[in-house]
C-alpha cells in the first residue's frame, strides 16, 4: 500500500509539473502580445517570415546553390552592382562603372565609407581577392563557371578595379553582382560576413536563421530590425503557422493556401515565380530527337487545363525560354504558337511514323509539387494522343546527378529560372556544345544566332537576336513549354514596402511596419 | 554486473553493424553529396575536384573506418550541407527529441495506467448492485472511444491538437517553436501537444491491455482467496492483481518508447519541431553521411538501452525473473 502511494504521489506531481509549464508559458506569450500595444511600449522591431525550405547550404556566398539561400543571403552580400526591382542594376560597393566599347573591359570606381559586418572598411584589395576568388584565378577552377571568361582582376590605383574578360559580353555585368567579402577571412561557410543591409546573427538547422540590421550600412539603416526566417517544410505546419498569425510573410505560396487564409489577417501579392516550367525532353533520344513527334507533343499539351487545375488559371502561360519578368526579352506570342490540338496531334504523329503511339517516361523531382501535379494532367492529356506516359519520382539529388547533369532521361518536368538577370542566363544552356544544355538541343542557326548575340555590343540589336533565339526553340518545339508558375506572397497587415524582383529574391530593405 | 557487461557488448556490436550497414545502404542508392551541394554549378572538373577534398573518392571501406576511428574519438565528422560539426549541429536536436520522447512517454504512463484500472474496475462483471447495469454500459462506451482513440494516426491527431490547442484555445502559437535555451517553459509547452498526440494512440493501447490483462487475472484462484479473506474490491485489485497485470503492459511499455522515437520523426513535421529526425530525413536525401551516421547511431543506442531499462524493471516487478 505504502508503495503505491509513492507511485501515486510521483504521478500526481508529474501532472502537476506539466499544469506548471502549460501555465507559465502561457503568461509568457500574453506578456508578448501586450509588448506590442501602442502604449507606450518600445516599438516592434521584428519580423519573422516562413520559408519552406531549410537553408541546408554553404553560407559561403560564393558557394552556395539553392535559390533559397539567395534570397536568404541577398540581404547580407552586395556585389560591386545589385539587382534593382525593375531587373536593372545599381552600383553596390562600386559607385560608378564603365564598360569599353570593345565590351571586354570593365572598370569600377569604389563607393568610399562601405564597410564589412566586422566593422573593417571595404577596399580595393577585398574586391581584387572577391573577383579572383569567384572566377579561380588562383586554383584554375572557377566557382560559378560564368566567370570562366575573366582574364585578369586589377587595381590601377586605389579605389579602382578593372576586369577584363577574354570576349565581348556585356551582359557580364549583370554576374558582378557576386558577393564581396574580406580578404583573408575564411569562416564565410558557418560566419558569413559582407556588406549587404543585414548581418548575419545564427542559423539552426531545421529552425530558423537569423539576421540583424547593419547600423552602418552605406545606403543608412533599414526599418526592419531583425529579421527570423522560420524554417517550416512541411506544408499543414507552415499553414498552421500562418493561422496562428506567429509570421509576417510568407512567399511562394499557392492559390489553394491563399484561399485558406482569406479572413486572416494578411494581404496578399499573386505574382509569379519567375521560371519557366515545362516538360523538358532530351531532344538526343528517340522518338524526341523527332521534330514532327515534339510539334505534334506541342499539340497534345492543353496550357490553359494545366493552369486552371494547378492555381485555378493564375499564371503565365509562356512559350519558349524565357519568362514575363525579363519584359525587355519576354515575347508573349509565343505562347500561342501551338495551338491545342489533338486531332493535328495524332495526325503529325502518324505522319512521323507513330501512329500507334510510344511510351515516355516523365522524370519528376519528388519534392516539388506543382511539377507533380503537372506531370499527372500531362500524362492524361497526352493519353489523348496515344501516348502512354508514365512518372517517375526522383529525389532532387538524383535529378541533378541523373538528369541534369547525367542527361539520362527522356522527359522531365521542372521549372528553370535565370542565376543572373541577362537573357544569356536563360539562353545559352541551348548553345549545342553547352555544359548545362541538359535537354540537347543542338540547332545550327540557333548557335550561330547565339554567337551573334554574345558579341553584339548594341544593346537594341543584342535583344533581337535574343527574341530570335527564343522563336527558334518553339519554331523547333525544343520542350513543352507552359507557364511561369503563379506565386502568392502572404504580408501581415502592419507590414509594407514588398517590391516584387525578377529573381528568386526577397529584399528585406525594403520592407518597413505601416504604423 | 556480469549483466551489465553482457548488455554493453551487445550494445557496441549492435552499434557497429548498425553503422556499417546503413554505411552500406548508401553505396547502393543513387546520388551523392557532391551533386547536391553543387546544384546546377556542377561540372565534371568541379564534381572531381570536390570528392577528392571530401575524400569521396576513396573505397568505402577505407571511409567507413575512418569514421569509426573519428567516431570513438569523439569526432563525427563535418556536416556537408552545413560545414558544421556534427557534434554542435546535433547537440540541440538529441535535446528536443529526448525531451519530445520522454514527454510522451510520461504521458502514456500517466494517462493509461489510472484509466486502465478504472475501466477495468467498471466493467467487472462481477459487480453489482445498485448502478452495475449502469456502469458497465458506461464501461462499454468507453471501450469504444478507446478504440477508436487508438485508431487515429498520430499525424493526424497533431493536426487536431495544432487545431484546437494553437488554433482555437490558443495555448500554444504554431510554428512558433521555442528552442531549450531560449525558455525552458515556452520549450516545455510547445513539446507537450506534440509529445500528446504521439501519446494518445498507445495509451489507448496499454488501456486495452491493461483492462484485459486485469480482467484476465480477475478470474485467478488467487482472487476469490483474497476475497474470502475479507479484502475490498479495491484493497484486491491494487495489493494482488495490479502486480500481476502490469507485466504484460511493462514489455508493451519498452516496445512502445522505442516506438515513441520513431513516432516523433512523423510529428516533427507536423509540429515543425527541429529535432532529429527531420533532420534524419534532410540529411538521407542531401547524403549528408556523417549527419545521417550520427542520428542513426543515437537511435540505435536509445532502443537498446530502453530495452535494458525494461528489462531492470521486469526483474524489479517480478522477482521470479532472474536476468543473466
Amino acid at each position: 500500500m505504502r508503495k503505491l502511494n509513492k507511485a501515486a504521489a510521483v504521478s500526481l506531481a508529474l501532472a502537476l509539473l506539466l499544469v506548471m509549464a502549460a501555465g507559465c508559458g502561457k503568461s509568457e506569450l500574453q506578456a508578448g502580445k501586450t509588448s506590442e500595444s501602442p502604449e507606450g511600449e518600445p516599438r516592434r522591431e521584428e519580423i519573422f517570415i516562413g520559408i519552406a525550405q531549410d537553408i541546408d547550404d554553404s553560407l559561403d556566398p560564393h558557394l552556395m546553390t539553392s535559390a533559397e539561400s539567395r534570397s536568404v543571403l541577398f540581404n547580407v552580400f552586395e556585389g560591386l552592382v545589385k539587382p534593382t526591382p525593375d531587373g536593372k542594376l545599381a552600383p553596390a560597393v562600386a559607385a560608378s562603372y564603365s564598360v569599353s566599347e570593345t565590351g571586354d573591359k570593365f572598370t569600377f570606381k569604389l563607393r568610399s565609407g562601405v564597410s564589412f559586418h566586422n566593422g573593417d572598411p571595404v577596399t580595393t584589395d577585398d574586391v581584387v581577392y572577391s573577383i579572383s576568388r569567384v572566377a579561380g584565378l588562383d586554383t584554375g577552377t572557377p566557382l560559378i563557371s560564368a566567370f570562366s571568361i575573366v582574364e585578369s582582376v586589377a587595381s590601377p590605383d586605389d579605389g579602382t578595379v578593372v576586369i577584363v574578360i577574354g570576349e565581348a559580353n556585356i551582359e557580364f555585368l549583370a554576374y558582378l553582382t557576386a558577393a564581396i567579402i574580406p580578404k583573408g577571412y575564411d569562416s564565410q561557410e558557418t560566419q558569413p560576413v559582407g556588406t549587404g543591409p543585414y548581418r548575419y546573427v545564427s542559423r539552426s538547422p531545421q529552425e530558423n536563421i537569423i539576421l540583424e540590421r547593419f547600423d552602418d550600412y552605406w545606403g543608412g539603416a533599414t526599418d526592419i530590425g531583425r529579421v527570423t526566417y522560420r524554417i517550416l517544410d512541411n506544408a499543414e505546419a507552415l499553414m498552421m503557422a500562418l493561422r496562428s498569425g506567429t509570421l509576417d510573410f510568407c512567399a511562394h505560396l499557392t492559390a489553394t493556401q491563399m484561399n485558406e487564409l482569406v479572413g486572416f489577417d494578411y494581404n496578399f501579392v499573386v505574382g509569379t515565380m519567375n521560371l519557366v516550367q515545362a516538360v523538358y525532353l532530351n531532344n538526343a533520344v528517340a522518338p524526341l530527337d523527332n521534330e514532327t513527334v515534339r510539334r505534334a507533343l506541342s499539340h497534345a499539351i492543353d496550357r490553359g487545363e494545366i493552369m486552371d487545375v494547378l492555381s485555378g488559371g493564375l499564371g503565365v502561360p509562356v512559350g519558349s525560354s524565357m519568362y514575363p519578368a525579363f519584359t525587355k526579352y519576354f515575347s508573349p506570342e509565343l505562347a500561342d504558337y501551338y495551338a491545342y490540338d489533338p486531332e493535328l496531334a495524332r495526325q503529325l504523329l502518324a505522319e512521323a511514323g507513330f501512329a500507334g503511339g510510344f511510351e515516355l517516361e516523365i522524370a519528376v523531382p519528388s519534392n516539388h509539387s506543382p511539377h507533380i501535379d503537372t506531370a499527372t494532367v500531362v500524362v492524361e492529356q497526352l493519353r489523348e494522343v496515344g501516348v502512354t506516359a508514365t512518372i517517375k519520382l526522383v529525389e532532387w539529388g538524383t535529378w541533378i546527378s541523373d538528369i541534369y547533369t547525367g542527361r539520362e532521361f527522356q522527359a522531365t518536368v521542372v521549372g528553370v529560372d535565370a542565376s543572373a538577370m541577362t537573357a544569356r542566363a536563360m539562353l545559352e544552356r541551348f548553345e549545342s556544345t553547352n555544359g548545362r544544355n541538359f535537354t540537347n538541343f543542338s540547332d545550327a542557326e540557333y548557335d550561330e544566332v547565339f554567337a551573334a548575340a554574345i558579341a553584339s555590343t548594341d544593346d537594341a540589336e543584342q535583344v533581337r537576336l535574343y527574341k530570335r533565339l527564343e522563336a527558334i526553340l518553339t519554331e523547333r518545339a525544343a520542350n513543352l513549354y507552359i507557364q511561369d508558375l503563379c506565386d502568392v506572397i502572404a504580408i501581415s497587415k502592419d507590414v509594407a514596402g514588398y517590391e516584387p524582383y525578377p529573381m528568386f529574391i526577397l529584399d528585406i530593405s525594403k520592407l518597413h511596419f505601416t504604423d | 554486473m556480469r549483466y551489465i557487461l553482457k548488455r554493453l557488448v551487445v550494445l557496441v556490436v549492435t552499434l557497429f553493424i548498425i553503422s556499417a550497414l546503413s554505411f552500406i545502404a548508401f553505396q547502393l542508392i543513387p546520388g551523392d553529396p557532391v551533386t547536391k551541394m553543387l546544384g546546377v554549378e556542377a561540372t565534371p572538373e568541379r564534381i572531381a575536384q570536390l570528392r577528392e577534398l571530401l575524400g569521396l573518392d576513396r573505397s568505402v571501406m577505407v571511409r567507413y573506418f575512418e569514421w569509426l576511428s573519428g567516431f570513438v574519438t569523439g569526432d563525427f565528422g563535418l556536416s556537408y550541407s552545413y560545414s558544421t560539426p556534427v557534434s554542435q549541429l546535433l547537440g540541440d536536436k538529441v535535446i528536443t527529441t529526448s525531451t519530445l520522447s520522454a514527454m510522451a512517454f510520461a504521458l502514456v504512463v500517466l494517462i493509461s495506467i489510472p484509466a486502465g484500472f478504472l475501466l477495468a474496475r467498471l466493467s467487472d462483471i462481477r459487480s453489482k448492485g445498485k448502478g452495475a447495469a449502469a456502469r458497465r454500459a458506461l464501461a462499454t462506451l468507453a471501450g469504444a472511444v478507446n478504440q477508436i482513440i487508438m485508431s487515429i494516426p498520430p499525424f493526424f491527431a497533431g493536426i487536431i491538437l495544432t487545431y484546437i490547442f494553437g488554433l482555437v484555445l490558443r495555448l500554444f502559437t504554431p510554428g512558433a517553436f521555442v528552442s531549450y535555451s531560449s525558455g525552458a517553459g515556452g520549450f516545455l509547452l510547445y513539446l507537450l501537444f506534440p509529445a500528446l498526440a504521439i501519446a494518445l494512440p498507445r495509451s489507448a493501447m496499454v488501456v486495452k491491455l491493461l483492462r484485459g490483462s486485469i480482467q484476465g487475472e480477475l478470474q485467478g484462484d488467487y482472487v476469490r482467496t483474497a476475497y474470502s479473506r475479507g479484502g475490498s474490491r479495491f484493497y484486491v485489485l491494487i495489493r494482488h492483481v495490479a502486480r500481476n497485470a502490469i507485466l504484460p503492459v511493462v514489455t508493451f511499455l519498452a516496445m512502445t518508447l522505442a516506438d515513441i522515437v520513431a513516432g516523433s520523426i512523423i510529428i516533427e513535421q507536423v509540429f515543425a519541431i527541429p529535432g532529429t529526425g527531420r533532420l534524419l530525413l534532410l540529411s538521407i536525401s542531401n547524403r549528408d553521411y556523417p549527419v545521417v551516421q550520427a542520428i542513426v547511431v543515437f537511435i540505435a543506442s536509445l532502443v537498446v538501452v530502453v530495452n535494458f531499462l525494461a528489462d531492470l524493471a521486469y526483474q524489479y516487478i517480478d522477482p521470479r525473473i532472474r536476468l543473466g
